[in-house]
């Protein structure tokens, strides 16, 4: 028990070096940090808004309004593709509901011909489908979503949302987010330092989904403030119309989609010298927005972000090279906002903010003084009452109880892990529990002594007699540990980490070491009697 | 060196004596707990109901004007705030609920933090906003009920563990305990009406860790004495055993102690109630494991027999049992 070769105590001497080091780039101050940053990497532990102050939006995607997008470009697909088809197929009675897209196939000759002209449109890349195809009536061919289609859909829905926010963020300038996609359809943006968030909410929860519709000229007004078009015509909400109807009609088809930008600048309107955005297609957009231009000189067309028409100038000609500017009741602010959220793309998705917590800097630098100075203040008394209590014994566990922290901290900072308010709890309880199994090994010791060992038998006793109750409170700690991992939220893993990281440490260096400090100690002197 | 003693060598405190009396105060104890919380109900956070919560601090204020908040927030037209101090004199916190319709439009709730901030400025030029969290209903529904499961499972988990480890009455006994301890720091909650938020879940949690711990020591000297004294009697068996490992848990609970007094004092205020729970929860933790964990071994009839002794055991304990039998009382 008391044997310790040579190599082993070299190894352990090692794990304690190493574990320590990777503690000090956390505990130096940032400017230091940098300059040692240049030679070694120096892996650091965050700390969390509640300490550090800043933002923590999270964002849930509106996923019924997906299915509805994807259902909506499976219908243009389709169209093209029968139009395409050659000899073309014609199609009638299209609709869209409950999920699912089912037109006629108007020559019931042909419905083998539109299949096959269907099928490479609903296959993916790895083989399976996206959407199920089936046949009706004879004629009537009816596409419903597969459920692998809806999850992979989702999923780069998702992924495409958080590069989306990434690129949007970081036009913001100096910021450092943390932007991690949470469940399925969850992005969680945290933004340290940040206590305002207006701006960043403003320019997160825009879809930025720009359009170029034709107006409806020969629409009704009437009609159009009752929300009602003709057919191929919808109403749009259009709150800054110059005729003072907040509603417009605009054609459904014959537009296009501002999503093929290669630019988007804030700019100045030359003639009224009012706030506007410049937009630049890339090639294929170019060419689409000049033969869109080309062919409607001397209309209308509306300019539409998000379902909402922000102005709607006439074409007073064709309009080549793919460089639009758009005009609207921008104020610098917001044309800057709306560049930065055009220039990273739409987002796939609506995203909604359901769970919002800024953190005052003040209040979080006020949290984390008094809280080191808390944690200074009632480790020190522990080290005092250990040594007071059991001398040398003490003095050893106290040894260790420091390495045990620097080694949480090293650790912490390895994993990039989180330090957060419910993190410091479970700091405290395992000091608690390393304190504890030394309490329990020297208490073991004291009654061995008592009962008439010799002092390097009780010590020997002590230590495996009290590992039996050791080894089954933290296993049971243990436990607990992976479980709140498993089952609990944001803040509860953030305890569940600190707790499982330090039940390894504590144990390490409570015990092992300990005992390899009393062994050397034992080798060195052969005490025959021990205050204890 | 004279080493100090906080207890002192061979205590022989009839703990078990008051076994009858201890449980009958704790399950009155439990009772009001439940009680209150039925009654009074627990001043849930924004964490698990959803809502606003805005903290200020009034910084050239001794002490914020709650009265007149109360009612400048309240005129806004969002509804009744609900305005507590929370640490210093001159900070508050100013709960409220979601505008109707706020869980499908983000821009209401935006709204409203914005009134209630522009208010507060206007009328205190010396207050500084800590933070606003907002929290919609669904996302609260979610983090109480993954903060109940994660308690449960907690709860659930370990008195398995003890179970394969001991015996059946240990995992019901360790379980009762933890159930115990968790009730009444529920039910200080309720009495108090101090915040109960997420971080209140993990105080509790460290709460169960602690009274664990304590508890396993003192079965695992149980499970010892067991197996070395057959035919002592139960009740002395278990005086005996946390006689033996008092002045662990006196050491202990003492060390234990001391950073929680500390950050009760000196912490950071958000966390006043979070130290107040841990720290109640180290008392109520040391005491149920020897008036509520201990004693229900008893009444489940667990004793020698439950134990078969190993031979490397006996082999040991042969000697020891000579040794230790002068020293007993």
């Amino acid at each position: 028990m008391l044997d310790f070769p040579r190599w082993r105590i070299w190894m352990l001497n090692i794990v304690l070096i190493v574990g320590m080091a990777f503690a000090i780039p956390s505990l130096l101050p940032s400017q230091m940090r940098a300059q040692l940053a240049q030679f070694v990497p120096t892996p650091t532990i965050n700390l969390g808004l509640d300490l550090a102050g800043g933002s923590h939006i999270l964002l849930e995607a509106d996923t019924s309004q997906l299915s509805e997008a994807r259902l909506e470009a499976l219908e243009d697909s389709v169209r093209t593709a029968m139009r395409r088809a050659n000899p073309q197929i014609a199609i009638a009675d299209v609709s869209r509901s409950e999920g699912q897209l089912s037109f006629n196939v108007t020559d019931m000759s042909k419905v083998d011909a539109a299949r096959e002209v269907i099928l490479p449109i609903i296959s993916n890349a790895t083989g399976t489908r996206d959407w199920n195809i089936g046949v009706n009536n004879g004629n009537r061919i009816i596409l419903s979503p597969a459920s692998s289609g809806d999850e992979t859909a989702l999923d780069q829905a998702m992924d495409t949302a958080k590069d989306v926010i990434d690129r949007r963020i970081n036009a913001l300038g100096t910021l450092e987010p943390t932007i991690i996609r949470q469940g399925e359809n969850r992005i969680v943006v945290q933004v340290p330092g940040l206590d305002d968030p207006e701006a960043l909410k403003a320019l997160i929860g825009k879809t930025a989904k720009l359009e170029f519709k034709l107006v409806d000229e020969q629409a009704d007004p009437d009609q159009t403030a009752q929300g009602k078009a003709r057919v191929g015509s919808q109403v749009l909400p259009y709150p800054d119309n110059p005729t003072g109807l907040p509603y417009i009609a605009v054609r459904r088809l014959g537009g296009i989609s501002g999503d093929k930008l290669v630019k988007a600048d804030p700019t100045f309107d030359p003639q009224t010298n009012e706030p506007a955005v410049t937009i630049q297609f890339d090639s294929e957009g170019g060419q689409r927005f000049a033969r869109m231009t080309q062919q409607n000189v001397n209309k209308l067309f509306a300019i539409v972000l998000d379902g909402q028409v922000i102005s709607a100038p006439q074409i007073r000609e064709p309009i080549f090279g793919g460089v639009s500017q758009i005009s609207g009741n921008f104020t610098t602010e917001s044309a800057n906002a709306l560049s930065i959220s055009l220039r990273s793309g739409a987002l796939p998705v609506d995203l909604t903010i359901v769970e919002e917590r800024s953190v005052g800097p003040d209040l979080g630098a006020d949290s984390i003084r008094r809280g080191v100075l808390a944690a200074v203040i009632g480790t020190t008394a522990i080290l005092v009452l250990m040594f007071l209590v059991y001398g040398r014994f003490g003095m050893y566990a106290n040894i260790a109880l420091v390495i045990n922290i620097l080694m949480i901290l090293g650790v912490m900072g390895v994993a990039n892990a989180t330090l957060t308010l419910p993190g410091i709890a479970g700091f405290v309880l395992t000091i608690g529990a390393a304190v504890d199994a030394n309490v329990l090994i020297n208490e073991r010791i004291r009654e061995e002594l008592k009962r008439g060992r010799r002092v390097v038998q009780a010590i020997e006793f002590g230590y495996k007699e009290a590992s039996r109750a050791i080894f089954d409170a933290n296993s049971t700690n243990v436990i607990a540990a992976v479980l709140l991992f498993i089952f609990g939220s944001g803040p509860i893993r953030g305890f569940a980490v600190v707790l499982m990281i330090g039940i390894v440490t504590s144990v390490f260096t409570a015990v092992t070491i300990t005992r390899m400090w009393v062994s050397l100690w034992v080798k060195r002197t052969r005490p025959t009697e021990l205050t204890i | 060196m004279k080493l100090l003693k906080l207890v002192r060598d061979d205590t022989n405190i009839d703990f078990l004596r008051w076994r009858v009396w201890a449980f009958a105060i704790s399950l009155l104890l439990m009772a009001a707990s439940v009680g209150l919380v039925a009654t009074k109900g627990l001043n849930f956070g924004v964490d698990f109901i959803g809502g606003q919560m805005i903290r200020a601090t009034f910084t050239q204020s001794a002490t914020a004007p709650v009265t007149e908040l109360r009612e400048t927030v309240g005129s806004l037209g969002y509804g009744d705030p609900t305005i507590q101090r929370f640490g210093a004199e001159n900070q508050v916190s100013i709960r409220m609920k979601l505008p109707e319709g706020a869980d499908k439009n983000p821009e209401l709730a935006n709204a409203m933090a914005e009134k209630i901030t522009s208010s507060l400025k206007a009328g205190h030029p010396d207050v500084r906003i800590d933070g606003v969290d907002s929290v919609s209903g669904k996302v609260s529904e979610e983090l109480f009920s993954k903060g109940v499961l994660a308690l449960l499972a907690a709860m659930a988990g370990v008195s398995i563990y003890i179970w394969f480890r001991f015996e059946w009455q240990f995992g019901v006994g360790a379980i009762w305990s933890l159930v115990h301890d968790v009730t009444l720091t529920f039910g200080l909650f309720a009495l108090t009406g101090w915040e109960f938020d997420l971080n209140i879940i993990a105080a509790l949690l460290t709460i169960i860790g602690y009274s664990l711990n304590d508890t396993v020591v003192i079965y695992d000297r149980i499970r010892e004495n067991l197996m070395k004294f057959r035919k002592m009697e139960m009740a002395s068996l278990l005086n005996l055993s946390v006689n033996e490992t008092l002045s662990r848990t006196v050491m202990t609970s003492v060390s234990i102690s001391l950073p929680l007094i500390v950050l009760v004092l000196f912490g950071p205020d958000v966390i006043f109630g979070f130290s107040m729970a841990m720290a109640f929860g180290i008392v109520v933790g040391t005491y149920s494991s020897i008036y509520q964990a201990s004693p229900i071994l008893i009444w489940l009839k667990v004793g020698s027999h439950s134990f078969v002794p190993t031979d490397e055991v006996t082999g040991s304990k042969a000697e020891r049992i000579g040794a230790d039998f002068g020293a007993q009382p």
